[in-house]
């Protein structure tokens, strides 16, 4: 059994910190951690994945994995996990990750644990604590298998470093264009300064209570000065202030930040969901039966559009 | 062109969870069709309209309270239904192998269904059904178009948008942000009722994955709230962001 594997999330070089989060939470169990990279030049990531933990770097190198395409990187994996045995292989619950993974456990009649928030691994079988209902409740579920699959929920392990050997292996190309059947025609980066929703330490939200663009840019203003992501109610959303990739909550993103900071924002179920287990919370709303200031550890009821300015003007200090 | 929709039954998004017996209780939840999979639906009858598809076939897995999410996507302009008889306790792999059986007889050309679903955020069942059909799958999309054999689809994806080409069949996987689902008329929830429902039992499968306890997440507690003028209030709140919570300001 060759321990547990890591899928190494990265665009173009750089990795996602949900990467270094599995790698150090798993480096602290004593059981070899790899690092699994599928790219073009990729090999060169080794030793910042060995900075976190990653004993072994298992590479596979070629074009055919330039970019994410899900027939060619799950053909790649299952040739690996056939020659290696890996006794766990977790993912990152993103987009991508928990596409490969869907699809690998299918191919493999085996289970799978998504979006896991705790894990406790052991050989040949794994227990997961899953956030269901967008975190309204809990579920730990048991899945067998050789290896134990899961993706796990960016945010809820600390980065450490701890060096592990890093040393590189290189995996012999198993994926043809034959297993390619998506054709990408085109990637618009989304060209934004800020922070990732999912994986950032602060998000400054606004809601109804912004009344409109105006309001949105005060939330902005706050989100930059605190290097914060921006993200929304729905009913910002649905009036079409903010994208629906920012809307936070059941149908949009569930967000753990160190500090979530709710303008405007009452506290539908639905949202709380989203984001009431953010570590700390600030609210700012007129209604003070607003149920935001039930989740809140800093409740201010006051109208966002004085407080704001006056609350940038005292940061800055 | 024959489109096919899978659908879910979920509670609706602003239920209160609550646990009985050690399990979620479902006791007085209002049951709406998955959001996601809602948007679904409404792509389906937006490709009848626009003369690509000829027929929408709504398909669901689950217990017989399944039929009202069925009858929902036929007031909306579905045209046909099929409810695969199963345990509640199915899990995704289970759930997978009872749809794409279904699926298999229809022989349909787009398979549609929501990324995810609001209870169990798995977001696994659309991609194991492409799997088991050997069917490609885009998943995440807000936008599509067909022309011919093929389908462009635009998702959503991690750190920006892909637009993404596949043969038909495929599997489709939709974003709540693709359309805004319309409400039955009352026409359509008339004609509902007169619209054909087959009703299959599910192909016996075991789970693979198996949930040994439910919970509830320790509940959040208020801390501090003042009332007070906007500066006194936002000069606290500056002051608790720095010393409480350490923000580092840019």
């Amino acid at each position: 059994m060759a321990g547990t594997w890591v899928f190494v999330e990265q665009k173009d070089g750089n990795i996602r910190k949900v990467t270094f989060e599995m790698l150090s939470e798993l480096k602290k169990g004593g059981d070899e951690v790899s690092a699994v990279v599928f790219g073009k030049g990729v090999e060169a990531l080794a030793p910042e994945l060995a900075k976190y933990g990653a004993d072994k770097v298992y590479v596979a190198d070629d074009d055919i994995f330039a970019a994410y395409n899900t027939g060619a990187y799950v053909a790649q994996i299952v040739a690996m996990i056939k020659e290696f045995s890996p006794n766990a292989l977790l993912f990152a619950h993103s987009f991508n990750g928990r596409d490969m993974a869907s699809r690998l456990a299918q191919k493999l009649d085996a289970g799978l644990a998504t979006d896991a928030v705790a894990a406790e691994i052991s050989a040949g079988k794994g227990v997961f604590t899953r956030a269901i209902y967008a975190g309204k409740a809990l579920a730990k579920v048991e899945v067998a298998g050789s290896p134990v699959l899961a993706t796990i929920r960016p945010g809820v392990w600390e980065v450490g470093e701890a060096a592990g050997a890093g040393a590189v292996v290189k995996a012999a190309v198993a994926a043809t264009a034959a297993d390619v059947y998506q054709v990408a025609k085109d990637f618009i980066p989304t060209v934004s300064a800020r922070p990732d929703l999912a994986e950032a330490a602060v998000v400054v939200s606004g809601g109804r209570g912004c009344k409109g663009p105006d309001g949105i840019k005060l939330v902005e203003e706050l989100a930059d000065l605190l290097g914060a992501a921006v993200g929304g109610s729905r009913a910002s959303i649905d009036s079409g202030w903010l994208g629906h990739e920012l809307q936070v909550g059941q149908t949009g993103k569930v967000v753990l930040p160190n500090l979530y900071v709710a303008c405007g924002i009452s506290g539908a179920i639905q949202h709380l969901a989203g984001m009431s287990s953010s570590k700390f919370i600030a609210a700012v709303n007129t209604d003070t039966e607003a149920p935001i200031f039930g989740v809140s550890d800093f409740g201010v009821v006051a109208d966002l559009f004085k407080v704001i300015p006056i609350l940038v003007t005292e940061l800055k200090k | 062109m024959k489109v096919l929709v899978c659908v879910k039954q979920t509670f609706d998004t602003e239920a209160k969870i609550e646990l009985k017996d050690g399990k979620i209780s479902d006791a007085g939840i209002n049951l709406i069709i998955n959001p996601y999979d809602e948007v679904a639906v409404e792509g389906g009858i937006q490709l009848k309209e626009k003369k690509i598809a000829k027929e929408v076939v709504v398909l669901t897995a689950g217990t017989d309270k399944g039929m009202d999410a069925i009858r929902t996507a036929l007031a909306m302009g579905a045209d046909r239904g099929i409810l695969v008889k199963q345990d509640a306790g199915a899990d995704e792999y289970a759930r997978a192998v009872a749809l794409a059986e279904a699926i298999k007889a229809e022989n349909p050309n787009i398979i549609l269904a929501g990324h995810v679903a609001a209870d169990d955020g798995s977001s696994q069942v659309p991609t194991r059904v492409a799997e088991i059909l050997g069917l490609p799958h885009v998943n995440v999309i807000t936008a599509i178009e067909i022309a011919g054999d093929k389908a462009t689809c635009t998702c959503e994806a991690d750190g920006g948008t892909a637009v993404t080409e596949v043969a038909l069949p495929a599997v489709i996987s939709s974003q709540v942000s693709w359309n805004e689902p319309r409400y039955p008329s009352m026409k359509g929830i008339m004609q509902a009722k007169k619209k054909p429902v087959a009703t299959v039992d599910a192909v016996a499968v075991e789970n693979k994955t198996n949930i040994i306890e439910f919970a509830l997440p320790a509940a959040k507690t208020a801390g501090i709230k003042i009332e007070d003028d906007a500066d006194v209030c936002a000069v606290k709140l500056a002051e608790w962001m720095k010393n409480t919570v350490k923000v580092e300001v840019k």
